[in-house]
């Protein structure tokens, strides 16, 4: 088999080497990359940044474990710098796995708010995150078209209780938060089409600031909402994250998957380029001995 | 009149639906909310018979010696156990014979199995009287065990550790794994597919690269690509999904009229 032959017909075991090796690489090395943010997720954090002490940002966890990588890193990184500023938070999560990846985020980011930090150059004092007061995590229920409206109607129409049990009624923080009326922005982070029933049945229908939070492969389908402004701002895929952490000054997962995503991406265009190399020399030279 | 009732059903809750949007009348709202709270019940009853139908499909594929049939007995007594840590909760210190009862649960399972997957009746006697048996003991040990009780109407179960623990190490690791395993697939198939074989197909590749290299410092010319990338999500991109988005607008209106109106009959069952 001719050179230009094999560089068309490698066997994909050798990709899946290369891929590996690049990505063990890449995680085990130190360097940095830098990231350049875009509008699209700029706006988002103006709007978080922009809200006064006490505003209200419902989360919506819409993604199971399958999109972790992700969309993980934007929920810890949003509601840190929501924790942070004193921002209240109703999470939900319509995805069936959603409520697991809610609970572990809690946990992570309740752990990390509790020390001093330092963002953008402001110190951050730790503070113990309530439940109830600081957060309130409504849970999972089926049918989320359903539940998208009844949310809009009243919280406690969908969700009588929270996801640990307490009458809606009776939890501090949902005093005074009737729908979304009371709501300042929310936020879906989703790696499936619940975005859809946001869009169509929330922002459609309410009228609330909606802002994305979405896998890479679900990017280029919703910029046409920002564009008509029914969304405030996208952030797409690991690249998002890690715009926004950047952002948040909070580096954390996002960062190191960027490490290991852009070298990756690298090898992906070099084995695509060597099969084209290797189908327009082929192509050539039949061409050639055609005419020979 | 069997049809006959469900189409119109079908044709009065439609247009209720279609009109009760621009009518903001608290009467309104009210029958709407009753309705939403509908929905929810006859999903939970679609939840029980999916429960059914998972276990009746494992059991058909033991019976009819399916390869890979064995992983059914995983499939249930994983959602057994998952079910049975949500509703459960320890009430002191320790677990006693928690992890005893757990197993003995999964065991009587693994019995209810095989006794609908036998056709031999001697088989089906032995696989009924080890269900009995696995029963009654598992029912013993939870009622004389005190260290763990039943949550079945309020939610301490949630914060059973077991259930966390199965979550957080295994089902998570589990589900980011296969997605990940999409890496490599896509790198091979992109390796094969991506050939610039036309004119199109050179254009889908060109965009391709170029959204793929933004924002990668490591190319030549990166602050370039980027802004082409951009352009190209925010140009041919939009205008591209846009047309789609309005188009699936109207193919869902369309649908819903054809619904309500009884011309599309498929949610019967039946063209």
């Amino acid at each position: 088999m001719e050179l230009f032959e094999r560089l068309m017909k490698l066997d994909r075991r050798w990709v899946f080497l290369l891929l590996i090796i690049v990505c063990v690489w890449a995680y085990a090395s130190s360097f940095s990359v830098p990231i350049l943010v875009m509008p699209e997720v700029q706006s988002i954090y103006d709007k978080v940044e922009g809200l006064p002490e006490g505003s209200v940002v419902l989360v919506a966890i819409d993604y199971d474990p399958n999109n972790l990588a992700e969309l993980h890193p934007m929920t810890y990184a949003l509601v840190e710098q929501c924790w942070r500023k004193k921002i209240k938070t109703i999470f939900t999560a319509l995805s069936m796995n959603g409520p697991g990846m809610c609970v572990q985020a809690i946990r992570d980011i309740t752990d990390s708010v509790s020390r001093d930090k330092e963002y953008n150059g402001v110190m951050y004092k730790g503070r113990e995150v309530v439940n109830g007061v600081d957060y309130c995590f409504l849970g999972y229920k089926p049918y989320y078209a359903i539940v998208i409206l009844g949310m809009g109607q009243a919280f406690n129409q969908p969700y009588p209780t929270d996801y640990y049990g307490t009458p809606l009624d009776e939890v501090p923080m949902m005093r005074g938060i009737i729908n979304y009326d009371q709501v300042d922005l929310v936020v879906d982070i989703s790696g499936g089409n619940i975005t859809d029933a946001w869009i169509s049945y929330g922002q459609g229908r309410f009228g609330f600031d909606l802002a994305l939070g979405l896998t890479g492969v679900m990017t280029a389908q919703y910029y046409p909402y920002l564009g008509s402004g029914q969304i405030i701002g996208i952030m797409g895929g690991l690249l998002g994250a890690a715009q926004y952490e950047k952002l948040t000054d909070n580096p954390g997962r996002a960062k190191d998957g960027m490490r290991v995503q852009l070298p990756a991406h690298l090898v992906i265009i070099l084995f695509i380029v060597m099969g084209n190399v290797g189908f327009f020399a082929n192509k050539w030279r039949m061409k050639r001995e055609g005419r020979a | 009149m069997r049809r006959q009732i469900p189409f119109g059903l079908v044709f009065i809750f439609g247009i209720f639906m279609v009109f009760q949007f621009f009518v903001p009348h608290e009467k309104s709202e009210w029958v709407y909310e009753f309705l939403l709270d509908w929905i929810i019940v006859i999903g939970i009853f679609a939840l029980a018979l999916g429960i059914w139908s998972l276990f009746k499909v494992s059991v058909e594929k033991i019976k009819q010696g399916k390869e890979g049939g064995n992983y059914s007995y995983i499939t249930l007594v994983g959602l057994y156990m998952m079910m049975a840590f949500g509703f459960t909760q320890q009430t002191g210190d320790g677990w006693g014979l928690y992890f005893l009862w757990i197993m003995l649960c999964s065991a009587c399972i693994v019995s209810l199995m095989r006794l609908r997957a036998s056709t031999d009746s001697g088989k089906k006697r032995m696989w009924a009287l080890a269900s009995g048996g696995l029963l009654v003991a598992a029912v013993l040990v939870a009622i004389f065990d005190d260290a763990w009780a039943f949550f079945l109407y309020t939610p301490e179960g949630l914060e059973n550790s077991m259930f966390e623990i199965f979550f957080d190490h295994i089902m998570m690791p589990i589900l980011a794994t296969m997605f990940s395993l999409l890496a490599f697939y896509i790198a091979s198939a992109a390796y094969r597919a991506f050939r610039a074989r036309n004119v199109l197909a050179s254009l889908l590749l060109l965009a391709a690269l170029l959204v793929m290299s933004r924002f990668n410092p490591f190319i030549p010319g990166a602050e370039y690509v980027a802004n082409a990338s951009n352009w190209l999500m925010n140009v041919p991109n939009l205008a591209a999904q846009r047309a789609i988005v309005i188009g699936i607008g109207l193919g869902i209106v369309g649908t819903a009229l054809k619904i309500i109106l009884g011309i599309e009959r498929g949610y019967m069952g039946r063209g």
